[in-house]
């Protein structure tokens, strides 16, 4: 199908962006950025907004780089940007290989790391790394600018604490110090299809766990990282989704197993 | 909109509504209109993209190359003889989406393994041909081009 028609607006600075959000919010105005999840929801008409506010000409939202301790990510970087290492260290390494789980190079030329925050669909990788590593996510609204840390920004399935005005203008991931191990296991049906569950174990002192596509949306398992069993332990810590193709109890065998082969990896 | 969109190396004024993808004003093969089967590919400043999954006023100012700017006149590009000669082929619906998905893979990474060449080309849906045979034209273009 076609999308339905609406008002197209490309603003050329942020607070124009911001401006425009904030003016078109209450009638369901979104955000335009990669368009990967935004456009076919609005060709199969489950999404109908009647402003799209397209921020892809607004150059200062490209920033991609490395400043003090954190890894910033601009709300137009581009799942591609990650194939090869962004930073030197682990942290480049690590979003290098759980790039490549993101659906297929024609969507990642286009689709953005932000935009897939924003979009929370608990299947998204990026989410999960966000939600393991403890991400700072930056909103920028006409009220003003502020940080949400990763553990209070996903709310359920495709629902984020970013107010409808809010923009998301900048992801920021901390550079993980050298030496810092980690695994990353996911499992889906097909190439490049969502994930029914995925896993990521980061360990340098400690053992970080973080699980997605089991819940409503990724969150570090905290009692997973304690356990004497971390598999085990984050199988009983979830509340799985369930629907008609895979049942609770599936997503559960998987989340041990996931954990399990993540873990692996950073032996 | 008054668009003006630079497609295979000319400037053309097209006149589209916000709602029109690239993929509408080009006029590009739509399978599934929403950016699983990769029929509409195209290159936007050189990168593969889904044309259906973008307005067509967000490609002002962007190079874009379709499937016709692969042969010169009647001279087939090396990937369109390899697709014939290996019958990468049958209804064809796909192919005009899998030679520009092929085109920028050789262009970016020329002396791809056969996973990654099969990894990359897992992007687009073949319906007829089982996609072997998509590989081996592939495969062998790129031996053609080194």
């Amino acid at each position: 199908m076609k999308p339905a028609p609406f008002t197209y607006h490309a603003p050329r600075s942020v607070e124009e962006a911001v401006g425009l959000l904030h003016q078109y919010s209450a009638e369901d105005g979104r955000v335009l950025a990669g368009g990967q999840s935004l456009v076919p929801a609005m060709a199969l008409r489950i999404a109908t907004p009647p402003h799209l506010i397209d921020i892809n000409e607004i150059a200062a939202l490209r920033i991609l780089r490395a400043e003090n301790a954190w890894l910033r990510i601009g709300a137009l970087v581009r799942h591609s940007a990650f194939e090869r290492p962004v930073v030197d260290g682990p942290l480049g390494e690590l979003l290098a290989s759980v790039v490549r789980h993101i659906a297929h190079h024609p969507i990642r030329t286009r689709g953005t790391f932000c935009g897939s925050l924003a979009h929370a669909d608990p299947a998204s990788e990026w989410c999960l790394v966000a939600a393991t590593l403890g991400a700072e996510l930056v909103a920028r609204s006409v009220r003003g600018t502020r940080t949400i840390v990763a553990g209070d920004f996903f709310r359920g399935a495709m629902s984020t604490a970013l107010e409808p005005d809010e923009l998301l203008v900048e992801a920021r991931l901390p550079l993980l110090a050298k030496g810092t191990r980690f695994g990353f296991y996911e499992f889906s049906r097909r190439s490049g299809d969502f994930a029914i569950v995925m896993a990521l174990v980061v360990r340098d002192q400690e053992t970080w766990i973080g699980v997605g596509g089991a819940e409503a949306y990724p969150r570090r398992l905290r009692e997973a990282e304690a356990a004497a069993d971390p598999a085990e332990a984050a199988a009983s810590a979830i509340r799985p989704l369930s629907d008609p193709h895979y049942s609770a109890a599936y997503r559960r065998d998987v989340v041990r197993a996931a954990v399990r082969r993540a873990l692996e990896q950073c032996n | 909109m008054q668009l003006t969109l630079h497609v295979d190396g000319a400037e053309r004024a097209v006149e589209a509504e916000p709602r029109e993808t690239l993929a509408d004003v080009l006029r590009t093969h739509v399978g599934c209109e929403h950016g699983v089967c990769g029929a509409c590919t195209v290159l936007v400043d050189g990168e593969p993209a889904r044309a259906c999954l973008m307005f067509a006023a967000q490609a002002q100012g962007k190079s874009i190359r379709t499937v016709a700017s692969l042969s010169r006149g009647e001279e087939l590009h090396p990937l369109q003889r390899a697709f014939i000669e290996h019958h990468a082929l049958q209804c064809g619906y796909c192919t005009p989406g899998f030679l520009m998905l092929a085109a920028s893979l050789l262009e970016r990474v020329p002396n791809m393994s056969d996973e990654e060449l099969r990894e990359a080309l897992s992007a687009n849906l073949c319906r007829c041909t089982g996609y072997q045979n998509i590989v081996k034209a592939v495969r062998a273009a790129a031996e053609r081009m080194r």
